[in-house]
């Protein structure tokens, strides 16, 4: 309900109207965006957008190799990759990957978030720091140790080794979603289900989990998504068993022009847009209800 | 487990859970919490609450009351001292194996949960039957007047029907005792009232042994069978409230509940008659408190609706205590009139209280204050 007022303020606001009435307002006072503001937003906008949605009309296009702007309208490069055993090997392994590894991120970065949510003082910001490292740390210097690591350990090419190399990348984005969910649980909830009989662990279950449900699959749906379009790691750790879908796209675009590579690209895009704005239509059902 | 079990059988068993049952005794020795600050929160505090008991812990913020209820509910660990619930002791339990209701000043209701969910919470926990629960919930959400509210979520309740609802959920699973954080801070001041009266309902309804943490003396005053009145971590004085009220054992009891008109005096000279600037005052024996003796300083105390006032000391009743003072200011308040008054040669604040319709005094008149020395209080100070 706020949302929408919200955006309606907004809207005239920038339109530069004079006719939203101050009642509407609420008492809040709300700046009029300038038209340039809206038009360098939009420009910034298509620049981050575009090239992604390029791949769209591409991926339509019946030629053998890359054209922009297509020539025509088919399906063939879709027919194409449900039917190449490489590349739906490529995609069933890089799903179950994702589902397993943002699984693991998920309950690992939820207990840290709430083991964290209970430690005061220096050594909760030590370790939420040394958790969210892995977020700075440049993609390669982190393929190469887990390399170096899984090598010896035999893990290198195996769904174990990507379960938790993803794993692992995945678990600050939860730590994140699930700490900002914390701040705005009340703690005597706790007390209170003690109060009525409940032991720690059921009180958890029962009045912890339902309350920071939103922050757990926010950060569980980053996770995955974030599994899906990883490629250095995966590129260090793939075998010839065993390879995920952005390795696959890699190779196809290194080793040979295959325009199948669209297809997989907006099926990629159009998968991870609709999990990323997954929460908000949750949200938004929320709040009609 | 056993302890489930065993929990299970009685609450299903017990078909009038609602009706008076005996009541829990609560009896605290020796408590002592110290979280190594300069001093503890709770200092050897022992107390008593007889069982079906409306006991209120009194005292300002950081007198050590909350942490006491803390103590029994078991959401702070004793650093010292024992717990027992009828003679068992609970020092060690974890607070859901208490069995105590508990109501908290900002509700702490499930948002996630519906009226009836919240309220059927405790009873799931103990595994009690469905049909059971259904039947209790509707039973206790009766007591507290929310029929009709089951599928409501608390956010869509009012202050005052959220807290009726944690009073129904805190009751409900028939728990040893309830245990009140003070319940009604959060409260505006008419809704307080009503949900005060409702609470002292419930209270004689149910029977079980209630301990309310408030800082409002009114309140206290108001609600309780005995107050137990706190000050820096130690007890200052446990009675009913006419007690506390009427003869108080300290200066800070005295001037904690109620407003006092206060003389320092020396407790080395108060018996028969003690002076006080020009003035000697005849001294009740009755009316020293037993704990005058151990200190050094002392203090009368008068209450404002025990003081008279007369134009000159010709008029006053024979054996009484005199004192001449000066009208600073009259508030009217309606039902009564309060006098602002300098008293002695020092001109010391004092108030005396009168009926509206007792004339002849005006601001800045010369006045004789009086009072009997039955209604007066020597306490330490």
């Amino acid at each position: 309900m706020t949302d929408i007022v919200d955006a309606e303020m907004t809207e005239t606001g920038s339109l530069g109207t004079t006719t939203a009435a101050p009642r509407s307002r609420r008492g809040r006072s709300v700046d009029p965006i300038p038209r340039w503001l809206v038009v360098i937003g939009i420009l910034v906008a298509l620049f981050f957008i575009l090239p992604t949605l390029i791949v769209v009309p591409m991926s339509f296009d019946g030629g053998q190799t890359f054209q922009f702007p297509p020539k025509d309208f088919s399906f063939r490069q879709y027919q194409d990759f449900f039917t190449s055993a490489v590349w739906l090997k490529s995609l069933g392994a890089s799903l179950l990957v994702a589902v397993i590894s943002a699984a693991l991120a998920t309950v690992v970065g939820t207990a840290a978030a709430v083991g964290l949510n209970n430690l005061t003082g220096r050594l909760s910001g030590f370790v939420r720091t040394l958790l969210m490292l892995s977020m700075v740390t440049p993609a390669i210097v982190l393929a190469v140790a887990v390399y170096i690591a899984f090598l010896k350990w035999h893990l290198v090419g195996t769904l174990g080794g990507y379960v938790l190399a993803h794993g692992a990348i995945g678990v600050p984005f939860v730590l994140v979603s699930v700490t900002t969910a914390l701040s705005g649980f009340d703690r005597q909830l706790l007390r209170a289900s003690a109060s009525l009989g409940s032991p720690p662990l059921r009180s958890f279950f029962r009045v912890t989990i339902p309350l920071i449900s939103r922050g757990i699959v926010t950060g569980a749906i980053f996770a995955f998504v974030t599994s899906l379009d990883e490629v250095v790691v995966a590129l260090f750790l793939h075998s010839a068993t065993f390879q995920t879908l952005p390795v696959q796209m890699y190779n196809s675009v290194t080793s040979e022009i295959d325009p199948t590579i669209a297809a997989a690209s907006t099926m990629v895009v159009v998968v991870g847009t609709l999990l990323v704005l997954l929460p908000q239509l949750i949200r938004g059902r929320r709040a009609r209800r | 487990m056993s302890t489930t079990t065993r929990e299970t059988v009685r609450a299903s068993a017990s078909t009038n859970e609602l009706n008076a049952r005996g009541g829990t005794q609560i009896r605290l020795d020796h408590v002592t919490k110290d979280y190594g600050l300069k001093a503890p929160a709770v200092d050897d505090i022992s107390l008593t609450v007889e069982p079906g008991e409306f006991m209120t812990l009194l005292g300002p913020s950081g007198s050590g009351k909350t942490t006491t209820l803390n103590l029994i509910a078991g959401f702070e660990t004793l650093t010292s001292g024992s717990i027992a619930l009828n003679g068992a002791d609970v020092g060690m339990l974890p607070p859901h194996k208490r069995n105590l209701g508990m109501l908290f000043q900002n509700y702490a209701l499930f948002p996630h949960l519906t009226v009836a969910q919240n309220v059927a919470y405790p009873l799931r926990e103990r595994r009690v039957p469905k049909q059971e629960i259904a039947r209790r919930v509707a039973e206790v959400l009766e007591l507290v007047q929310l029929t009709g509210r089951d599928t409501n979520y608390p956010a869509q309740l009012s202050g005052g029907q959220q807290q009726r609802v944690a009073l129904a959920r805190a009751i409900v699973f028939d728990p040893q005792a309830l245990l009140l954080d003070e319940p009604l801070g959060a409260l505006d001041r008419n809704l307080r009232g009503a949900l005060q009266r409702e609470i002292r309902r419930i209270h004689r309804e149910v029977g079980s042994t209630f301990v309310f943490v408030t800082h409002d003396q009114e309140e206290a005053m108001n609600l309780s069978d005995r107050i137990t009145l706190f000050h820096d971590g130690h007890i200052e004085q446990i009675g009913t409230p006419e007690q506390l009220y009427q003869k108080p054992d300290t200066l800070f009891a005295a001037t904690f509940l109620g407003d006092s008109n206060v003389f320092d005096i020396d407790a080395s000279t108060i018996e028969p008659q003690l002076r006080w600037e020009d003035e000697l005052w005849t001294v009740d024996k009755a009316t020293v408190a037993t704990r005058t003796g151990r200190s050094e300083k002392a203090a009368l105390i008068v209450r404002p609706e025990d003081v008279g006032i007369a134009a000159d000391r010709a008029v006053v009743p024979t054996g009484v205590n005199v004192l001449s003072a000066r009208v600073r200011d009259i508030e009217y308040m309606g039902s009564f009139r309060t006098l602002l008054l300098e008293l002695g040669a020092a001109g010391q604040t004092g108030r005396a209280r009168l009926a509206p319709t007792e004339g002849g005094v005006s601001i800045g008149s010369k006045v004789i204050a009086w009072w009997r020395p039955e209604r007066q209080r020597i306490v330490a100070a």
